[in-house]
């Protein structure tokens, strides 16, 4: 149990997605003008993170890691498919993405409506396939793991989104240099706040 | 191709309209600093030149041959699954890349880690794909795929450039501070290998750029 906490906690502030490893920027930049479709777009990467991650530990584990498939007999044990691993993730990704859809849309019109547009760019933002590639090369010990550093990094990708965005609002009464506005502050911002997530760099877990 | 003939103005190879698709998105249309496609990777990869020029490299090659593949298929893709198609092609060539990459560099290819495989998600390669391989033909839109992917490797070798001069006084690996500068007290810039400087470093290139061109001004 100790050991969740500390994943969990570790991915949030000391491996943020957004500062340590500069994933899912795209979306990040783009879609961080406002802080209602920010928390939006944070709600949904919590949530497909939190999906993705374990169900690509079980294929990992199950069916494509090197000897994964020595639970159907021995003689499959030799097998290695490991040279698929990105494109059973990516697909893995882009049909959970396209299952939370329906499922949301059946379940929760309300919710549909407000993460609605932001789901299927979900397929393409690189925090979600990162965070199954991270999974991957840090060996977890288990689903419970795997699925606590998923989201764990989904929480720290929605407090990096609702904390920038909560910038550019503010920032808008700024006098920003011209050439510097929009884009340009934007990136220097973010480093500033990267800068400041570093303090957490020296706690041990 | 046989198509392409008939047009009567037959369009050369290398006409002024196809030197624009090379050309602009290196400068004015830079997918980092004016379309914002591909942030990812430039920010992660840029404390060492050599990690960064593979990286480029890998980038022009997945970039230019899925612009022509999907720009081949483009009639035959329904729109409805054209997604699916379009990550299907890109996953594969990069699990090409990174075969190659594992077999001839392996240490560069450890050091990009994940980064190779996020080459899939690179929003530069689905944005350049959805937004011209599907409605262009074939030579322009590899013209296209290999001048964005410049755009994008240009910016990253900038960045990394800077980072690493500053940061730890070599290019490629070769030593460019001179060892009297370190006698007299230089010291290197440890912060500029931290992970923020890279966001802080392409927030400065912008700067740069749309100041010396006006036009790109964020009027918002």
């Amino acid at each position: 149990m100790e050991e969740l906490v500390s994943i969990f906690v570790k991915s949030i502030f000391i491996d943020n997605m957004v500062f340590a490893y500069f994933l899912g920027m795209c979306s990040y930049l783009a879609v961080s003008r406002t802080v209602q479709t920010s928390v939006g777009l944070g709600f949904a990467v919590i949530f497909v993170l939190g999906i993705t991650v374990p169900v690509n530990y079980l294929l990992e584990n199950y069916i494509i890691g090197r000897g994964a498939l020595a639970w159907l007999g021995p003689q499959f044990a030799a097998i290695d498919l490991s040279f698929l691993t990105f494109i059973m993730f990516i697909a893995i990704i882009a049909a959970m993405v396209q299952l939370v859809e329906m499922l949301i849309e059946k379940l929760s019109p309300t919710l549909y409506s407000s993460l609605g547009i932001f789901l299927p760019l979900i397929a393409v933002n690189c925090a979600i396939l990162g965070g199954s590639l991270f999974m991957q090369e840090r060996n977890y010990a288990n689903i419970a793991e795997a699925t606590s550093f998923g989201l764990g990094s989904g929480v720290g990708w929605f407090l990096a989104i609702v904390g920038i965005a909560a910038i550019r609002e503010k920032i808008r009464y700024s006098n920003v240099p011209a050439p510097l506005r929009g884009l340009g502050i934007t990136y220097i911002i973010t480093g500033l706040m990267g800068i400041a997530f570093m303090s957490f760099m020296g706690i041990e877990l | 191709m046989s198509e392409e003939k008939n047009n009567i103005p037959k369009e050369t190879l290398f006409s002024p309209k196809n030197k624009r698709l090379l050309s602009d998105p290196i400068g004015k249309e830079n997918p980092i600093t004016v379309q914002v496609l591909g942030i990812c990777s430039v920010l992660a990869v840029t404390v060492q030149l050599r990690a960064s020029l593979v990286l480029a490299i890998a980038v022009v090659a997945v970039m230019g041959l899925a612009n022509v593949i999907i720009s081949i298929l483009r009639h035959g893709i329904p729109p409805r699954i054209r997604i699916i198609v379009q990550l299907t092609v890109v996953a594969s060539l990069v699990i090409l890349v990174d075969q190659v990459l594992k077999a001839f560099v392996y240490d560069v290819s450890r050091q990009l880690s994940v980064f190779v495989g996020l080459i899939i998600t690179n929003c530069i390669i689905m944005g350049r794909l959805e937004a011209f391989a599907l409605n262009n033909k074939v030579w322009p839109s590899f013209l296209d795929g290999v001048g964005n992917a410049a755009g994008y490797g240009s910016i990253l070798l900038l960045v990394a450039a800077v980072r690493e001069s500053l940061g730890s006084g070599t290019l490629m690996g070769y030593q460019v501070i001179p060892d009297f500068m370190y006698n007299i007290g230089y010291v290197d810039n440890g912060f500029m290998i931290l992970p923020p400087m890279a966001l802080i470093t392409v927030g400065v290139i912008i700067w740069i750029h749309r100041h010396r061109d006006r036009a790109l001004v964020d009027v918002s």
